[in-house]
């Protein structure tokens, strides 16, 4: 296959339509990219909210019939799944996609066309999860998977699919992790240092190195895991003599950075979203840093308190209670320079304010019970109780995911172009507040009255009835809010005001170009002279210290100088959805018949080696490649 | 200024001011009801109602560290909603100052958690030494093993084992030894003490004392398959004189048929392979029969290590202590245990159930049941 | 301010740090491979002692330390091979670094029969990655390790490959110096599974042969 690729252009002409469903599936603009994230990334989340809908109506009453309880298995194990692995993180990933380049003042990331790799690695991932629900066996030994439940002899294919469903996604992860380490590294604008970049430019990077670096070790468990399940090895098989602690260890070690990962995007978010409704600089932008990348390193060193009840020991215990405690400290750091920032500020309650101030209140509560699971003596009483649920859910829904609809409704207007409705989405504000706070809260009485989590039933007289009920209701004040939320994007995008390149008068680079963007983002990379260089360019400080509009105002946008003509930019191209589907085949294969792995082995040495061949950005005389391929319409203006 | 005001900026003012005040204080209002209404120390597995000293002093640790975290809590939701309230958007020539930070107080609220945390962290590292290990060297020993989906007790002491139903003496302290052959499971009995894994490969040990006499709900913690939910089991606190009759009726030889009923009941359970994996002529279960049976089980054979039955009509409770030993019940169990108790194991691998040429008949159930209950 | 093609910064050469983007990523993702390795070596670890007996002793026994010794030098020596490649590519000397590069690969090659011969010698014996712990762990740590010099024996040569079919492409010394860095990566993984596995694993081991 390698030979035939080495023609001189490659096998394939360079897809160049700009527009059509083709332009979408070899697209590597990161603008496209980010929005693939997000769509995939939420209708994953409406996946995921079914499947929490039917535990709770399941929960609703004692001794429901709802589901059956291999049904019931099935869905919190792909509930946490899906919500973890295929809607918080590639909401993340879909900001990081689309905001980080133009925050840094660039035209695309470092690696465009392994951008859309991680993109497609990700969906195909995500397909193959989910298609475990088809084939009658989806994973049911909980997110977690602990050993030996998850081995040969005690669960069923579904394991096998979650393994691979991970492995593949796994891939896509690291991808682009790595891709977006090189480019806040690499490609700031000129004048942009270190110090200079946006607090979510940050919480990016730091949430990438965590990646990289948490990844490989539930490779590695998931890796072994495959082995004790398909080739008879002993890894996890407590028969042989090993120790079913291991899986917990390494699942754990990856596990507790994972929670990082999955928090620190919505605290960037937070960081850009507070100043700019303040009208005041981030409060102590240094140590908002500095907290954020302490926290990444202090995530290492937590892990066991997922694992007070194994019986590590008083010693061990005593040490990861500590250490866990003080993981608190740089997290309380943030949330008072927050409020910092919001005092003395002149504050304005747009929906992605009300969302970020949400986020400030739910994850606090959520991390403060963080905190009393620390105490290692009352941990016993909670862990694997309901009140876990609850913690874990102020920290993800309350405080994850605000974060992301706050980032939602802020860069809404950039990257559409379009306003979002204030009143919906205020309205969706308030019903997600409320109705998160009634799902969850009651999950701390039921935790601490005893019923354990990842129970399918519970029988009358325990005393569960009422508060089950209630947070039953809860589920449908967020379908509710949701509902709100979709009509808001319908009305948008048929018939919202148009945005302007800066709606909130904001204070980074985005803001200054035109929404939606142009493909190249910036006519001209900018020269950064301050942190918040935007906001700089529209305000000088008056000598009380108040902002005084600039003159001239900020530069006007720089769509006049030229439309962009004379940039090149990397050209689409067929390679990285190849390689994806190459790689999930390798692994449907596994699950399915060896013949899959081989043939996916086969496209993906293929798209590999082609993909080696094909220069970044097509030479401007590019002929079309061998006849029989369709010859696009080349792009008018600007040339791609 | 006009420019500055899009069409949002009208609807934030009205909604923000209504909602916002409004919102939050009924929120924190409400919030703070349910908090009162939260913790009822009568539910059968609440963990404000501690009847030993090792839950006991979980619940005082817990009761300071939730004290702290409302503190912390009203902190900072206080300061947020005076914040949001006070500084509220005023107009465009009334920009705030645009203060970038303040060390001092950054430092405060960095030293003042640490100092906060300092004082949990000795509170909990006392409390983590001083409930490690039982105070009394006059512990009674309880060997308890989490099985798919059941647990069984045994007593090496007094050479006796039961299921799904813990007795131990008043006053006593009790260190129970956490065995698994198969999945990880976990004991909890939130009345008498915090929970601790039962791993395999892992000596784990956890101990409790009883203050006063009473049946305390337990229940598996720790995921394990698909009848989870269904792993009940109870502790049965008595004063010494009662717990020592228990034993005494424990270690008494099996019970012959006391009827005609009975005796055929003895003879299907022999003929219908329920012998293969329940033990009814007296003793315990060596580790040498436990082992051979979950070899079985591990190889695919149809044997498992289920329940010992020798004094089972002295138990309350049987199928993981989640139905009383009734006639009703246990007939319903006995003509379909899928249904009574989906995917236990004895549905799943017993011939009775899977082989329809050895399915129990009506007669056949009567007379199990008869026999079962003739079990004292 | 009107657009120049001089004011265009063209993103393939314009860095932040200097740093080009492909060694940066090479750098990143060799972070990352530490952890992948550290957490295989660390499951190695904690099952030390662990395994069933394999033939009355400790299956530690079965690892032949003068064997593995050679091949180890084999490995390092071909890391030499690959900085000579490196520094012909760097001064542009297509013909050196094509016979650096050629060697590096034999090296690695040999480092892989050595490996296989091992493995062989192992399954003769009766150690397979399903007979105990110690094979679960062992086959799967040095078998990944053998997995990585593979694909730098594949990448080496297809260097060399594209070097005559494509000389332009291997006009940038970076495309040799990236391999080159990922090269040197695996023989230091090496050098630690050899002390961790080999070395420290045969301590206080008692063995009938030894």
């Amino acid at each position: 296959m390698a030979t035939a690729s080495i023609a001189k252009r490659g096998m394939f002409a360079r897809p160049i339509a700009p527009t059509g469903l083709w332009s979408w599936i070899t697209t590597i603009d990161h603008k496209r990219i980010g929005a693939l994230y997000g769509v995939t990334a939420f209708i994953l989340f409406l996946i995921g909210g079914v499947e929490a809908l039917l535990m709770r109506l399941q929960l609703s009453q004692a001794e429901a019939g709802v589901v059956t309880p291999e049904a019931f298995n099935q869905l919190f194990t792909m509930h946490g799944t899906t919500m973890i692995f295929l809607v918080i993180m590639p909401m993340g990933a879909a900001f990081f996609n689309f905001m980080i380049p133009l925050m840094i003042g660039a035209r695309d990331v470092a690696f465009p066309r392994l951008n859309a790799f991680s993109y497609w690695t990700f969906l195909f991932g995500a397909i193959l999860l989910n298609a475990s629900f088809f084939t009658g066996s989806a994973p049911d030994v909980g997110w977690f998977a602990y050993a030996p439940l998850n081995g040969p002899g005690f669960s069923d294919t579904g394991v096998d699919y979650w393994i691979l469903g991970l492995q593949v996604l796994g891939v896509a992860s690291l991808a682009a992790a790595f891709n977006f380490i090189v480019t806040i590294i690499n490609l700031r604008a000129p004048g942009m240092s270190m110090m200079k970049l946006p607090v979510f430019v940050w919480m990016t990077l730091v949430v990438s190195f965590l990646i990289i670096l948490a990844f490989p070790v539930i490779t590695v468990a998931i890796t072994l895991l495959l082995f004790d399940r398909q080739f008879g090895t002993e890894f996890f098989n407590s028969a042989a003599g090993a120790s079913p602690l291991v899986w917990q260890h390494l699942f754990w070690a990856f596990g507790h950075p994972e929670v990082y990962i999955l928090i620190l995007p919505a605290m960037g978010i937070v960081s850009e979203v507070l100043p700019v409704f303040s009208k005041k600089p981030l409060f102590g932008y240094t140590t908002v840093v500095l907290a954020g990348i302490i926290i990444g390193f202090m995530g290492w060193g937590v892990w066991a308190h997922h694992m007070f009840v194994t019986g590590l020991g008083p010693v061990a215990n005593s040490a990861f209670a500590i250490s866990t405690m003080f993981i608190a400290v740089p997290t309380g750091i943030k949330i008072f320079n927050w409020l910092g920032t919001l005092w003395g500020g002149s504050i304005r309650f747009t929906t992605s304010m009300l969302f970020s101030i949400g986020f400030i209140l739910l994850f606090t509560i959520g991390g403060i019970s963080g905190v009393m699971h620390s105490v290692v003596p009352s941990d016993a009483q909670q862990s694997d109780t309901y009140f876990i649920v609850a913690h874990l859910h102020y920290v993800l829904f309350g405080g994850a995911l605000m974060g992301i609809f706050s980032g939602i409704y802020y860069w809404w207007p950039k990257m559409t172009g379009r306003m979002l409705n204030e009143t919906l989405g205020k309205l969706h504000f308030w019903l997600w507040f409320l109705g998160m706070n009634i799902t969850f809260f009651p999950m701390h009485f039921l935790g601490l009255d005893g019923m354990p989590r990842r129970v399918y039933t519970y029988s009358e007289g325990m005393g569960w009835d009422f508060w089950n009920a209630f947070a039953t209701v809860g589920v449908f004040v967020l379908g509710l809010g949701l509902l709100v939320f979709l009509q808001n994007v319908w009305h948008s995008r048929k018939n919202g005001e148009a945005a302007g390149n800066d709606p909130w008068d904001a204070r980074t680079l985005e803001w200054s170009i035109p929404s939606p963007p142009p493909h190249y983002n910036f006519a001209q990379i900018p020269h950064v002279y301050e942190r918040d260089d935007f906001w700089h360019k529209k305000y000088a400080e008056g000598a009380d210290g108040r902002p005084v509009r600039t003159v001239q105002g900020a530069a006007p946008s720089s769509e006049e100088h030229g439309h962009g003509h004379n940039i090149h930019m990397p050209t689409p191209s067929y390679y990285p959805i190849l390689l994806s589907a190459g790689l999930t085949l390798i692994a449907g294969g596994l699950v399915s018949h060896i013949s899959v792995s081989v043939i996916g082995g086969i496209l993906a040495l293929f798209a590999l080696y082609s993909w080696v061949f094909e220069p970044p950005t097509a030479p401007e005389t590019q002929t079309a490649g061998p006849a029989g391929h369709a010859r696009d319409k080349r792009r008018g203006g600007g040339k791609r | 200024m006009k420019e500055h005001f899009p069409k949002f900026m009208k609807e934030t003012h009205l909604l923000g001011r209504l909602f916002l005040r409004r919102g939050l204080a009924l929120g924190l209002l409400l919030a703070f009801a349910l908090l009162l209404l939260g913790c009822y120390p009568d539910n059968p597995q609440s963990t404000f109602d501690p009847k030993g000293p090792v839950a006991r002093n979980q619940l005082t640790l817990f009761w300071v560290i939730f004290w702290a975290s409302v503190v912390v809590f009203a902190i900072v939701a206080g300061i947020l909603i005076y914040s949001v309230i006070k500084f509220r958007y005023k107009g465009e020539n009334r920009l705030p100052v645009q203060v970038h930070g303040n060390r001092n107080l950054e430092v405060l609220w960095t030293v003042v958690p640490a100092l906060l945390l300092v004082a949990i962290a000795v509170m909990t590292v006392r409390t983590i030494f001083e409930l490690d290990e039982a105070p009394s060297d006059d512990q009674l020993i309880v060997d308890v093993y989490g099985h798919q989906w059941w647990w069984e007790a045994v007593y090496p002491q007094y050479a006796v084992s039961t299921a799904n139903e813990i007795h131990v003496p008043v006053g006593r302290d009790v260190t129970v030894n956490l065995i698994s052959d198969d999945v990880i499971h976990s004991f909890w009995v939130p009345k008498l003490a915090g929970k601790e894994d039962v791993i395999p490969n892992e000596a784990n040990d956890i101990w409790f004392r009883a203050d006063e006499p009473g049946i305390y709900l337990g229940q598996c913690a720790e995921f394990c398959g698909i009848a989870h939910a269904l792993m009940k089991f109870r502790v049965v606190a008595s004063p010494m004189e009662e717990f020592e009759d228990w034993v005494a009726s424990q270690q008494a030889p099996a019970r012959q048929p006391a009827n005609d009923e009975a005796a055929r009941g003895l003879a299907v359970f022999n003929s219908k392979g329920c012998v293969a994996c329940h033990t009814t002529t007296g003793g315990f279960d060596t580790a040498e029969v436990r082992d051979a049976r979950t070899e079985g089980f591990l190889t695919g054979q149809p044997v498992t290590h289920g329940p010992n039955l020798t004094h089972f009509a002295t138990r309350d409770v049987f199928a993981g202590a989640i139905a009383d030993s009734t006639e009703g019940n246990l007939r319903a169990w006995l003509e379909d245990p899928e249904e009574f108790k989906p995917g236990n194991r004895m549905a799943a691998l017993a011939p009775a159930f899977k082989d329809p040429s050895l399915r129990l008949s009506e007669e056949e159930i009567t007379a199990l049941i008869a026999y079962l209950q003739s079990l004292k | 301010m009107a657009m120049t093609p001089h004011t265009v910064i063209p993103d393939e050469h314009y860095t932040s740090t200097g740093l080009s983007h492909r060694k940066l990523l090479m750098w990143i993702f060799l972070g990352s491979e530490c952890l992948f390795f550290g957490s295989l070596i660390a499951t190695h670890m904690v099952n030390r002692g662990k395994a069933a007996l394999l033939h009355g002793e400790s299956p530690a026994c079965l690892l032949d330390i003068p064997i593995t010794s050679t091949s180890t030098f084999v490995l390092l020596m071909s890391s030499v091979m690959m900085v000579l490649a490196v520094s012909s590519a760097e001064r542009g000397k297509l013909g050196s670094m094509r016979f650096w590069l050629f060697m590096t690969a034999l090296l690695g090659s040999g480092f892989l029969l050595f490996q296989v011969y091992e493995f062989n010698l192992f399954v003769d014996e009766g150690l397979t990655i399903g007979t105990n712990l110690f094979g679960s762990t062992f086959f799967t740590l040095t078998g990944f390790h053998g997995t990585h010099v593979t694909i730098g024996v594949i990448w080496l040569l297809s260097i060399l490959a594209i070097s005559f079919i494509r000389p332009d492409m291997v006009k940038n010394p970076l495309n040799v110096d990236i391999a080159g860095l990922y090269w040197h990566f695996v023989d230091i993984v090496w050098i630690v599974i050899f002390t961790v596995v080999y070395l420290v694993g045969r301590l206080g081991v008692e063995c009938a042969g030894a």
